[in-house]
């Protein structure tokens, strides 16, 4: 067969010489090793400093929500998983949450705090990922070895739990599927009781590095206004000056019953964000210990569900599918037909690793969802780019694309 | 006979709804079971005209016009203390009615509430920009003209956003099949390689679970591997997989299992 | 000389020496497989996690490098968008010969779950794949397998002759 060459025309490299002004326009992206995925920038520069930056972004558009009104509620779940892939449970666990308030289920307290458990796991992974790839972005090669060593410990846990290192699909509308492993609650204490001289090892490291503080102190400022102007969440709103935690001000799950603080910072910094995600896993840690005492006694006092008991809505327990016809028959219809949840309209937001991951669904009383609309905390996070670049210089955007910690399964949906 | 497909909403349909089925409803209160949203809807109905309002799932729904979305969102930012724009999008009911159905979702950090402003508009007309109050509606109305194809007036920047500039169609629209159309399915061909080359690349394989164990040139059975294109009878012989091949390789040492230590505990 | 020595039906006609040049480039080739990093999605942190500490792909010779024009192997880690797809082909045309591609996971392989209008459905669509690995995502452990397999290719190749450029068509 004739060999087709390609059509695209050459394009010389990242760089446009031929301006009349002294402007250079640079391309970054969409394939570069510290854009935390497929995030394109176009960034014009005067000599080294940028004066215009425009961010691009749909690369990795993959059409989330329009498969979400054509998939049913509980098969769309492992799509919530490749979102942002770094937590996956936490994406599960927040459309599981508006499904739930949509059709007003209440979950069995154990699976609470399973589910509780699973959170904070994520949010640790995401944090160490986080630190792994931020200090990589920066040169710092030895706390990203360190910070993956720490990620593969949860990652067994994890795996134990629901099987997969990273797609977990671990939470379902109403409840979880399992119970947690024999092992689950040794592994995570012997991970925890390490953890904090885990952390102090990396904050000996970087703390008074001079390199990391001149990549980080006093470089992209976000300022309160233009926080809450772009939407930002999460510990980018956090470093700028507000103590704004959606587990603490609109408890969901058990929250309202565990201690723990919210660190804030009104610097707005890089160095800012990095302590905050640091003070964060401190948190966390702080958040499973307690979990591990409320999980033991759940055991002590017997209580063994762990899905919510909604036969219009959920399958009954597999025990009952095998042994009795009615669950066997409603099990059935709610795999082939899938659940309707009643005609309304439901806005759920819950604190990701990386700010508020909101779903919005309207549903029209069909198995199917009408609109499902994911607000993710990374694409307003990636927008801010646009304003929070110029006036910086080049070294910068790989530290400032680094500590808004964008992921790009979020952004692009 | 064939089956009837509605042209207007081509998405996904349950194949079967009993007859008698009516759904419930997720339930509306009152707004004035709250106080904070009472005070609220009060502010706003002041200055503009509000259609409907009530409580849904903890949060207030208030429906206004769509002329009036830039004066609600300016009163909400500066008097009432919502200073966050979450989420903006639309939903397509075109074929219900010809309208378009826009919500912002809006944060009070101070208060602790959210509140939902609704507005319908017809197909083809514009929505005014809140750019200027909220910067995130840079981004959000960029992505609902490319997802739905509503431009929003006094956007700086009214460009596609998540799909590439050239691309023909807006995707949420429930008139656009899942699966994309026809400039969907060549898009990438025709940019790169160009139309000619549409037929030596032949067409999207979009039934992922589909396996042909006959087919020698894109399968292979592990395990029983035969040379590209050899025709497959079933009575291959067992390739037995090992990453060293039989006479050694050059300048590498075998890997000898004895004399290796297995770490069983990971945590050790 | 002593040409009536060399076996012309075994080791492709080639004689001793050259066959010994062969290896040695075969054997360097196989053990520096230097890989671009193409993460696009979610296998793109599996990647990273194969080259981090514990999976250690240093130990295979096998190093992430940055630049095309550096790597021999390129690794397509995640759902390639329609949006995307020609900056692979430009990447992948940049690349030096003697160069290979896995595609690793569904999405690169076929599309994977994302049966949509956005997707490509298989990265073999827009360029020539060698090595195809299954799973959403695959485990690191996959990948360096993967790799072995490909290490195993190459030696079973003759480094010397110039290679036919693969193509797509």
């Amino acid at each position: 067969m004739a060999q087709v060459t390609n059509r695209l025309t050459p394009f010389f490299e990242n760089i446009t010489f031929d301006r009349d002004d002294n402007e250079l326009v640079l391309n970054f992206g969409p394939q570069h090793p510290s854009s935390h995925g497929q995030l394109r920038l176009m960034l014009h520069l005067q000599q080294e400093q940028i004066v215009k930056a425009h961010p691009d972004v749909g690369y990795l558009h993959r059409g989330m929500e329009k498969m979400a009104e054509n998939m049913i509620y509980n098969e769309f779940m492992p799509t919530t998983d490749r979102m942002d892939y770094i937590a996956s449970s936490s994406n599960n666990y927040g459309f599981a949450l508006s499904v739930e308030k949509l059709i007003g289920l209440e979950v069995p307290r154990r699976a609470k705090v399973i589910r509780m458990m699973l959170l904070e796991i994520n949010r640790l992974m995401s944090h160490l990922f986080w630190l792994a790839t931020t200090a990589l972005d920066i040169g710092a090669m030895t706390v990203f070895l360190y910070a993956f060593r720490e990620r593969e410990y949860l990652m067994d846990i994890i795996e134990g739990y629901c099987g997969a290192r990273l797609t977990h699909a671990a939470i379902r509308i109403g409840g979880v599927p399992l119970d947690i492993q024999d092992s689950f609650i040794h592994q995570l204490r012997v991970f925890l009781n390490k953890l904090p001289e885990n952390i102090k090892d990396y904050e000996d490291l970087l703390d008074t590095n001079r390199i990391w503080l001149m990549r980080m102190e006093d470089v992209g400022v976000v300022s309160k206004e233009l926080a809450l102007s772009w939407g930002c969440t999460g510990p980018m709103l956090r470093a700028s000056g507000f103590a704004w935690d959606i587990r603490k001000e609109e408890p969901y799950e058990l929250y309202d019953e565990v201690e723990f603080n919210v660190p804030y910072s009104d610097k707005g910094d890089n160095f800012a964000r990095y302590k905050i995600y640091m003070q964060e896993m401190r948190e966390s840690a702080k958040i499973l210990y307690q979990t591990i005492d409320m999980y033991q006694e759940c055991v002590k006092n017997n209580e063994t569900e762990l899905m919510a008991h909604a036969p219009k809505y959920i399958s009954a327990p597999k025990l009952d599918i095998m042994t009795q016809n009615y669950s066997l028959m409603q099990h059935f219809v709610l795999v082939t037909q899938g659940m309707r949840p009643p005609v309304g309209e439901v806005y759920v937001a819950t604190e990701s690793p990386k700010g508020e991951l909101g779903f919005f669904i309207n549903s029209q009383g069909g198995p199917y969802p009408y609109r499902l609309k994911l607000r993710a905390p990374s694409f307003w996070h990636t927008g801010i780019l646009s304003d929070l670049l110029p006036g910086h210089y080049i070294p910068d955007v790989v530290s400032i694309i680094g500590t808004t910690n964008i992921v790009f399964g979020e952004v692009d949906r | 006979m064939r089956a009837y497909t509605p042209k207007d909403n081509v998405q996904a349909k349950s194949y079967y709804t009993d007859r008698y089925y009516v759904s419930p409803q997720v339930p509306k209160q009152d707004v004035e079971s709250d106080e904070v949203f009472t005070a609220d809807l009060a502010a706003i109905s002041a200055k503009f005209k509000v259609n409907e309002s009530y409580i849904q799932v903890g949060q207030m729904v208030v429906y206004i016009n769509a002329s009036d979305i830039y004066g609600v969102l300016e009163l909400m930012k500066e008097t009432l203390e919502y200073t966050q724009l979450s989420e903006m999008s639309a939903i397509d009911f075109l074929a219900k009615d010809n309208t378009f159905e826009i919500f912002y979702q809006m944060l009070s950090m101070n208060k602790r509430k959210r509140i939902r402003i609704k507005y319908s508009i017809e197909k083809g007309q514009a929505v005014d920009s809140v750019e200027k109050l909220f910067r995130s509606a840079d981004w959000s109305e960029r992505e609902m003209f490319d997802m739905f194809g509503i431009e929003a007036n006094g956007h700086p920047f009214m460009k596609r956003i998540l799909m590439p500039y050239d691309w023909q169609g807006n995707p949420l629209l429930k008139t656009y099949p899942l699966e994309g159309d026809e400039f969907a399915a060549w898009y990438e061909v025709d940019k790169i390689y160009g139309k000619e080359a549409r037929e030596a690349i032949g067409p999207e394989i979009r039934d992922t679970a589909r396996v042909d164990r006959y087919d020698s040139e894109r399968f292979s059975r592990l395990g029983f591997e035969v040379p590209k294109g050899t025709e497959i009878t079933g009575n291959e012989p067992k390739n037995e997989e090992s990453y060293q091949e039989d006479g050694g390789v050059f300048l590498i040492k075998k890997f000898d299992r004895d004399s290796s230590t297995i770490v069983d505990d990971p945590q050790r | 000389m002593a040409q009536h020595k060399v076996d012309y039906t075994k080791s492709g006609g080639l004689p001793v020496a050259l066959t010994s040049i062969d290896k040695l480039a075969n054997w360097g080739r196989s053990n520096s497989l230097w890989a671009m990093t193409y993460g696009l999605a979610c296998c793109g942190i599996e990647m990273m996690a194969a080259g981090a500490s514990r999976f250690d792909f240093d130990r295979f010779g096998t190093i992430f490098r940055a630049s095309p024009r550096q790597s021999d192997v390129m690794i397509v880690a995640g759902t390639l968008t329609k949006k995307h797809a020609e900056f692979i082909k430009r990447l992948y045309d940049q690349m030096t010969e003697p160069r290979w591609v896995i595609s690793m996971g569904s999405c690169a392989n076929t599309g994977g779950m994302f049966n949509t209008y956005a997707t490509v459905q298989g990265v073999d669509r827009i360029i020539p794949v060698d090595l195809y690995l299954p799973g959403c995502a695959p485990r690191p452990e996959t990948l360096q397998y993967g790799v072995m397999l490909l290490q195993k290719k190459i030696r079973a190749n003759t480094a010397n002759k110039s290679q036919k450029p693969k193509r797509l068509m």
